[in-house]
């Protein structure tokens, strides 16, 4: 008890001369707030980015490419094999209905906002089933288009990012123009990032004939999975892989995992750099207050109460540095909205930045081990210091 | 140089701090080349795409095909000399993460980059046989082909008629004189023309040859309006605006990423900064002590900016070697997500420039109290 009281009492009085020492005691915060929101900052760019793109993906329904295809862009599938596919068993059907579509994913020159040149923006033309299969796409503006019409909707990541995109607006496609009819949400996923139209008003656009690139599947439940794969898998001409959507999505967010990596590397990187900093002031920090650490020493505080004290202080700088760093990275960053190419599809997902808990969890362990590294080595050099020696340097 | 006694004695007085100083000047050098590199990386195309070369693409967008029919109209334009095409094959070698361009191309496809190097023989062969396929040097070493290889494609875009895997015969391959780009494949247009699914007779893009590059802009509307309004319009750029719309497609996350790296870039430079005041303050009983018998306050100005210096640019140095020490690991990363990262020695001159400019602005404020020390205040602070 003695101890965690002597303890406490020199960490008390530590903490109360940081204000005469607020010069050094802020190179510590700063160093560690700088890098804990650079990490922050950098992780909570990956989080969004690969939390949107996951959570595109759904354990019950399954998305079945060509063979070999990495990306709804590179693949292609026949109408007639959606037909083929439809009769497979574990579908879930609607009254009466297998809940299969064939979907056109194909991308389209279109100007974002704020910017001179063009991006790609991805276009989907969906049946009506579609719209079944995913029950998470809600219209949430004007109406959803008409089929058999140049009519478009427009996910709201697509409709805030772009120019142009508003309910009534037109796009130019070849020598015709579709209009806006309707903006539609998503739970957040990637397919508010993008342009739905009916798949033959598509495959029109397109010059696709009778070919999607993709077809997306509704099962009775995630279980029936391998009775779909099966049943492809016995028609030995259909050229087809079958995934679950989670599957296929989780494989698209590697640009995600980069910039996770990257900010961990970086922040990592940046933490070395506040290390040296806090070393650095630390040992200027104890050696101002030998003749302190001294007179306490000559009073019977023992070495570890000097060392514990020592270490609290430089916890409790560091903690702050890190609060401080999540708390920058928190308003400059959280939920800020930005779109970029993603992987595979050469087209453009908006995300949101998410400043989530398990980030700042990431970022203060991140603090905390920079004070503890940076308050260790001075804090064991103070503790074990010749009380006269000590005493001596007045 | 007859001072730097002085100077090293400065640096030695605590070597412990020296050498932490010094090392986070390196770390923060780590990150200016890091973010160097990506920031390269964002722009690599752009740097040496050739301005005499319009891209000719689909105006819905640059993946949608175009007839060959607007060979001739363009032709026809005045100015033009040669135009050649591709389409974007995709496909994948054995796994997907062996990523290379695939492009099938006319015979005379390389005519329009003199900057290629084929090697002897490739041209002829190429035209001769119908499945031959010229490749980047960095490629054939990459995976070991030799010519006479027969290379296996797995299709995805562009399945074959009958489906199956495409194979075509390496026939050559090109190195590039003016920069590090050889990592593409060519393939024969004809056979991949003749032998895919759909779309046959309709090239990806066009690439246009002109003969004056300070036309580039009238011709590319000039091609342009040729198709306007018409079910197949184009977008006309130059080769080099047009590699620069994909990294402004990046844009963002490129301007975040490298916003970031200088926000913890200057963070550290403020801490060093601030380090080295304090070594001055602390010295200043030793400054007068020097100035006592008979320094003038610019030599004291010079020992401390001197000092800095030596600290700055040792830091830089340090910094950027592990930089290219670490660059085989970072630049593994990054494939996929941004071009090719490569180690440039741009990288090493603007970081001593950045050092240079570092050591002056964090030294210049104790060089200055320093000079302006008074002797009797000096000492008696001992």
């Amino acid at each position: 008890m003695s101890f965690i009281r002597q303890v406490f009492s020199v960490t008390n009085m530590n903490l109360r001369s940081i204000l005469k020492r607020s010069g050094s005691s802020l190179v510590i915060i700063i160093g560690i707030a700088g890098s804990v929101a650079v990490m922050v900052s950098l992780l909570a760019m990956a989080e969004g980015l690969s939390s949107t793109i996951s959570n595109t993906g759904q354990d019950d329904r399954v998305i079945i490419l060509r063979d070999g295809s990495g990306s709804e862009l590179s693949s292609g599938v026949a109408m007639t094999e959606v037909d083929t596919v439809s009769s497979s068993p574990g579908i879930k059907s609607l009254d009466g209905e297998p809940m299969i579509a064939g979907e056109l994913f194909a991308i389209i020159d279109l100007t974002k906002k704020g910017a001179d040149s063009t991006s790609n923006l991805p276009f989907r033309g969906v049946q009506q089933m579609s719209f079944e299969i995913r029950p998470e796409l809600t219209i949430i503006e004007g109406r959803n288009f008409t089929s058999g019409t140049a009519e478009i909707i427009v996910g709201k990541g697509a409709n805030n990012q772009y120019e142009g995109l508003d309910i009534g607006d037109q796009i130019k496609v070849r020598d015709s123009f579709a209009t806006v009819v309707g903006i539609f949400s998503s739970n957040g996923d990637v397919h508010e990032s993008e342009i739905w139209s009916d798949l033959a008003a598509a495959q029109g656009i397109f010059r696709r004939g009778a070919i999607a690139s993709s077809m997306i599947i509704r099962l009775e439940s995630k279980d029936t999975f391998d009775e779909v794969g099966l049943y492809v898998e016995s028609y030995p001409n259909l050229e087809l892989k079958v995934q679950t959507e989670t599957n296929f999505y989780d494989n698209q967010s590697s640009g995600a995992d980069l910039i996770k990596i990257f900010g961990q590397v970086v922040g990592y990187i940046m933490a070395i750099g506040a290390v040296f900093a806090a070393l650095n002031t630390m040992y200027s920090a104890v050696s101002t207050r030998l003749v302190e650490i001294g007179t306490l020493r000559a009073l019977g505080f023992k070495g570890t109460t000097v060392l514990a004290a020592l270490m609290i202080e430089a916890l409790i700088l560091a903690m702050a540095g890190g609060l401080l760093g999540a708390a920058i990275a928190y308003i400059l960053f959280n939920g800020y909205t930005v779109s970029t190419l993603a992987g595979g599809s050469f087209s453009q997902t908006a995300f949101a930045f998410a400043v989530t808990g398990e980030v700042i969890q990431q970022g203060l362990t991140l603090a905390l081990f920079v004070g503890f590294i940076g308050g260790i080595f001075p804090a064991w050099n103070a503790a074990r210091r010749d009380i006269t020696e000590a005493l001596r340097s007045i | 140089m007859k001072y730097w006694m002085i100077v090293k004695s400065g640096i030695n007085r605590k070597k412990i701090r020296t050498f932490m100083t010094v090392f986070s000047i390196a770390t923060a050098f780590l990150l200016f080349s890091l973010g160097r590199s990506v920031a390269v990386a964002f722009n690599s195309e752009v740097d040496f795409a050739g301005n005499d070369r319009l891209i000719v693409v689909s105006r819905l967008a640059f993946t949608e095909s175009l007839p060959m029919a607007h060979k001739n109209r363009i032709e026809a334009v005045e100015g033009v000399s040669t135009v050649v095409w591709r389409q974007w094959f995709g496909g994948t070698y054995k796994e997907r993460q062996n990523f290379f361009p695939k492009w099938p191309v006319p015979d005379n496809y390389f005519d329009v980059y003199p900057e290629w190097e084929l090697s002897e023989g490739a041209q002829e062969a190429f035209s001769r046989n119908i499945t031959g396929m010229i490749v980047g040097k960095d490629l054939a070493d990459q995976f070991g082909w030799e010519i006479g290889d027969r290379i296996p494609i797995i299709a995805d875009i562009w399945p074959k008629k009958g489906g199956g895997v495409w194979e075509f015969d390496l026939v050559g391959t090109y190195t590039n004189s003016i920069s590090e780009e050889q990592g593409e494949a060519f393939i024969n247009w004809k056979y991949f023309d003749e032998a895919r699914l759909y779309e046959t007779g309709r090239p990806g893009n066009y690439i246009v040859k002109i003969e004056n590059p300070d036309q580039a802009e009238s011709i590319a509307k000039e091609i342009d309006e040729l198709f306007k309004n018409s079910l197949d319009e184009t977008k006309t750029s130059t080769e080099e605006a047009f590699s620069r719309m994909f990294a402004e497609q990046i844009g963002n996350i490129g301007l975040i990423i490298n916003s970031v790296l200088a926000a913890s870039f200057f963070t550290i430079l403020l801490l060093t900064g601030n380090t080295m005041s304090q070594a001055v303050r602390e010295r200043t009983p030793e400054l007068g002590a020097l100035k006592a018998v008979g320094f003038t306050d610019r030599h004291i100005m010079l020992f401390v900016l001197a000092e800095s210096f030596f600290l700055c640019i040792a830091g830089a140095l340090i910094g950027v070697l592990i930089a290219y020490l670490l660059f085989p690991l970072f630049s593994g990363l990054a494939i996929g997500f941004s071009g090719e990262i490569e180690f440039s020695i741009s990288i090493l001159i603007s970081a001593i420039l950045v050092a240079f400019i570092t050591a002056v602005i964090s030294g210049v404020l104790p060089a200055y109290s320093a000079m302006r020390l008074n002797v009797v205040d000096a000492l008696r602070k001992n």
